[in-house]
């Protein structure tokens, strides 16, 4: 413990894994998707990504639940469902 | 070199001398001619230092937090409202271990608006984590700004501190006053070098989130950094009176030795109260220089063998009915078995004259309550009588 909470191990915070604070997850459906990557860009959490083939898809390690990617998609791509555990 | 100068004239020079890298300050009555002579000396090159000019005090207080931050040497200084609105980054300050030096000239808060002095701007920040003296003197306020840098930087303690003078009374009257040569304080202050900064080689975060789970063993450290800052304030002006000549401890005691009234006081009012203490037999002065860590054990040992304690100060805790220092006396006593009655006296606020006058009346009601008469447990020193 470093006076000051100081934090020497740079990168660390991704063991804070916000995932756990998640109430709805976001669905993409790629049959919709134009590929604009405004979810991709607007993630608070950088947690979207795109594969090689263009899919679009949350780490829903990281994922909480915002819905801020729902909302940027131009075409109703995403949606935001309960979680049920 | 000894010369004339206005307080806040010594607290400029003191800054000059210790090699400051950063002020960032904006400017309020009493205080502005601090940051005006430091302004001065960067421009002349007489300072090789980074002004920067902020759009308000929490900014200053944030631009010396980042400064801090990367090792470098901060000074600001500010009153009042302007203290006022640091607030909130006062903690941040100390709760990063940053070792800022301020000078806080003391005065009144508003409402009514009052640029005079009292001490209620630094007493409503005494659980800031910030060590806090208060001073006497211009000599006073120059030594303790060297001091502060020393106490501040040390790394067992690493805490910001804060040199509170009277506004006004200091600030703006000349004393003579010791200007040390700058060799005997670079040897006596030696470059800032932290531990840990923020440094592109070597990277790390500062200011993070402090969840539940750790939160409160961060609050303990720097409770366990203000018991070491006890200590190495004394240290440091122990070491400081061996090099200049010049020493004043956490607390300076006046008058007789075995008085059965024992007033206290922070700050120039022990100036009055001594003219007063003088002229009188069966009283002492203790002033109080160290407020926070409050050196309980030096007090209870000052206070020793007296039957009523008056504090004069210049600051009221609304809703407690008496100045917030006599409440921390009455609380040590507890602690330490002493059975004193402790009155006190509230005096000075918004720039009034506290005079000889009010400091005998202060001594004729702690001598009642000596011999047993009743009096009351707060007297308002040179209050007008008119109607609530
Ligand atoms: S819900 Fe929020 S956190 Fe999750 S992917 Fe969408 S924008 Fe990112
Ligand atoms: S915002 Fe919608 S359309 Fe744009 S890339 Fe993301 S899912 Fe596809």
């Amino acid at each position: 413990m470093k006076p000051g909470a100081v934090i020497s191990e740079p990168g660390s915070t991704v063991r804070n894994r916000t995932g756990g604070w998640r109430v709805f997850r976001p669905v993409f459906d790629m049959k919709r998707c134009i590929d604009c990557g405004n979810c991709w860009i607007f993630c608070p959490e950088c947690c979207v990504s795109r594969s090689e083939e263009g899919e679009y898809s949350a780490n829903l390690d990281y994922c909480k639940g915002c819905g801020i990617c729902a909302n940027e998609c131009p075409t109703e791509a995403i949606s935001m469902e309960l979680e049920e555990k | 070199m000894r010369e004339m100068l206005h307080g806040s004239k010594a607290v400029a020079k003191a800054v000059k001398l210790c090699d400051v890298d950063v002020v960032a300050a904006y400017p309020i009555t009493p205080q502005t001619p601090i940051v005006e002579y430091i302004a001065q000396m960067v421009a002349d090159g007489e300072l090789r230092a980074e002004y920067i000019m902020v759009e308000s005090e929490h900014t200053a207080m944030s631009a010396c937090i980042g400064a801090s931050a990367t090792g470098a040497r901060t000074f600001t200084a500010t009153s009042s409202q302007g203290l006022a609105y640091m607030h909130e980054v006062l903690w941040i300050a100390s709760g990063m271990r940053l070792p800022i030096v301020m000078v806080n000239a003391n005065r009144a808060l508003s409402a009514p608006i009052n640029i005079w002095n009292d001490q209620s701007d630094s007493m409503a920040e005494r659980d800031s984590g910030w060590v806090q003296i208060y001073v006497e003197t211009n000599q006073e306020a120059l030594d303790s700004v060297i001091q502060a840098y020393r106490i501040a930087e040390d790394r067992e303690v690493l805490l910001p501190v804060m040199v509170c003078m009277d506004g006004f009374v200091l600030t703006h009257t000349m004393e003579p006053v010791d200007v040390p040569p700058k060799e005997e304080v670079d040897r006596f202050l030696p470059p800032f070098e932290p531990e840990v900064k923020l440094d592109p080689e070597e990277p790390v975060t500062m200011g993070a989130l402090g969840e539940p789970q750790w939160y409160m063993e961060f609050r303990k450290q720097q409770d366990v950094a203000m018991e070491r800052a006890l200590h190495k304030v004394k240290e440091v002006d122990a070491e400081f009176s061996r090099v200049f000549g010049r020493g004043y401890g956490v607390l300076e005691e006046y008058g007789d030795d075995d008085a059965e009234v024992v007033l206290l006081t922070l700050g120039s009012l022990a100036g009055t109260i001594k003219d007063v203490v003088d002229g009188q037999e069966n009283v002492r002065l203790v002033r109080l220089r160290l407020f926070r860590p409050l050196p309980e054990e030096d007090i209870a040992e000052a206070l020793r063998g007296a039957s009523v304690v008056g504090v004069l100060e210049k600051d009221i805790a609304l809703g407690l009915g008496e100045g917030a220092l006599c409440t921390e006396v009455k609380k040590l006593c507890y602690d330490y078995g002493i059975d004193a009655r402790v009155l006190s006296f509230v005096c000075g606020l918004g720039g009034r004259d506290v005079r000889m006058e009010d400091v005998e009346h202060a001594i004729q009601v702690c001598r009642q309550a000596a011999r047993g008469e009743k009096v009351n447990r707060t007297t308002w020193l040179g209050l007008r009588e008119v109607a609530p």
